[in-house]
């Protein structure tokens, strides 16, 4: 009767106009049989950190176009070691330059996956992080 | 496991994970759930149902906003919400998007909202839901919002869970609104027609106000219809919807009202915010609040007993006969009737 579900949030935080990536990925998770949730356009990082908590998330996917993501992304991170959600595994989309790539995976993030990345790619590690990190059952 | 002394506390990472093991029906959310059940049957649940795109997820963020800042006496109640979203049948996933339009709660610690996958339930809320409201009644939050999926017809097992439904409609679905018919409405405790700055709203009320009729036969709805219209300013008054049938019933019976609201811009909430609280009173008045309570306890047992009858049938029939019996019924030897009286007297 048991069955776990691996629940992602998918966020755009900053001022980005418009978030067509981020839905695809979005429907990519749901159609690999996850649980996304969706919060829309403008978030800050509060509302991000906040939104994991209460959903109890396994993976926050933040998706970037305007390229704040140096601000925004180590601002995600230290909220939510802050409310204890240290082993929620964060993964970003949109325009990373390659030279912040190693910064921020330094930092803690988990995945970058830039405009082209097949789908299975991301699929497939996210769901070995989380699968492989916590124990089922 | 679960930290119940934290969810009794108020921790809410507590909370947020314990609701995540009753999601997913684990032994530890089961025995936690045994231990916070005492604490339980103190919070007001509402429920919010209604077609997709009726705009029931800005209405509860908007109810939300008005439960946490209304009062004069003493801190505002906290607010849950249970939001649930349809999971796909094909793969088992689902794109929970009800927050998108409750996302200015999240400054506000009072609020604690948690979207869902029905992962298989058709009824319009998720098996867990009702678990889920328990944890939130124990952990203390006094008002719980449960959002349902859009729903049309059947989906009304909120009507079972929530002490008070509240159905959404909108303008613009004309002549649809004879696809609700009779068993959405039926579960209405209060109707409302949202987003009514938008052309037909007269229409969809009267329609509204026409499908009620039928959904309550008997001269009493026609005879009381003046009245329920001439209490739209709501007074204070508790039983402004009710009235007395000496035919059924001496205690009073209540009557839905039909609303309007915009929920984008927070018109007609606190008539809403109203008619639910005298709702309220309604049925703590007339003791239905007590047999809701019984039929809804004696549903949530029966679940429990279905389950654990069949789970116990299905450990103890071997495998073997049971996937024969299906080949027979394949074969058409034996009817699914024949082969279940056989397969249930073993």
């Amino acid at each position: 009767m048991e069955e776990r579900k691996i629940r992602v949030l998918v966020a755009k935080p900053g001022l980005d106009g418009h978030d067509r990536g981020a839905k695809v990925v979005a429907r990519a998770l749901r159609d690999a049989g996850m649980e996304v949730i969706y919060t829309g356009l403008r978030q800050t990082p509060e509302m991000i950190a906040e939104a994991a908590l209460q959903e109890d998330v396994d993976a926050v996917g933040l998706s970037i176009l305007s390229g704040a993501h140096m601000a925004l992304v180590p601002r995600v991170l230290e909220l939510l070691r802050l409310n204890g959600q240290t082993e929620v595994k964060v993964f970003l989309g949109g325009i990373i330059p390659d030279e912040d790539i190693t910064r921020l995976k330094t930092m803690g993030v988990f995945g970058i996956y830039g405009p082209g990345t097949p789908s299975e790619a991301y699929i497939k590690e996210i769901r070995q992080a989380i699968l492989g990190v916590q124990p089922a059952g | 496991m679960i930290d119940v002394p934290a969810v009794l506390a108020g921790d809410r990472l507590a909370l947020a994970r314990l609701l995540s093991e009753i999601e997913n029906d684990s032994v530890a959310g089961r025995q936690a759930l045994n231990l916070l059940f005492p604490h339980t049957g103190r919070a007001h649940l509402i429920g919010i149902t209604g077609p997709p795109g009726t705009g029931k997820s800005s209405l509860v963020n908007q109810l939300a906003r008005h439960f946490r800042q209304d009062q004069g006496n003493g801190l505002p109640p906290r607010v849950a919400v249970a939001a649930v979203d349809p999971s796909s049948p094909f793969t088992g996933g689902a794109v929970l998007g009800d927050r998108i339009r409750m996302m200015d709660r999240s400054a506000d610690p009072g609020v604690f909202i948690r979207s869902m996958a029905t992962r298989g339930s058709l009824g319009g809320l998720a098996r867990a839901t009702a678990g889920v409201v328990q944890a939130f009644d124990a952990a203390g939050y006094a008002i719980i919002l449960i959002e349902t999926v859009g729903a049309g017809q059947a989906e009304v097992d909120i009507a079972r869970l929530a002490h008070t439904t509240v159905v959404v409609e909108a303008p613009g679905l004309g002549d649809d609104i004879q696809a609700i018919k009779a068993g959405i409405l039926e579960a209405a405790d209060i109707l409302v027609v949202n987003k009514a700055d938008r052309p037909g709203v007269d229409n969809t009320e009267r329609a509204l106000r026409g499908m009620l009729k039928l959904a309550h036969p008997g001269p009493r709805v026609f005879r009381h219809h003046g009245r329920l219209e001439s209490s739209k300013s709501l007074s204070s008054e508790s039983d402004a919807n009710m009235r007395t049938d000496k035919q059924t019933s001496p205690a009073a019976v209540w009557i839905p009202p039909v609303l309007r609201t915009v929920a984008t811009d927070g018109q007609g909430i606190v008539e809403l915010a109203a008619a639910i609280a005298r709702h309220r009173a309604h049925l703590q008045q007339s003791g239905e609040l007590a047999q809701r309570e019984r039929a809804r306890l004696r549903n949530e047992l029966d679940l429990r007993i279905q389950e654990r009858l069949v789970h116990r049938w299905r450990t103890e029939v071997a495998n073997g006969r049971y996937e024969s019996m299906i080949d027979s019924i394949m074969k058409r030897e034996l009817s699914p009737e024949q082969a279940a009286a056989r397969l249930v007297k073993d």
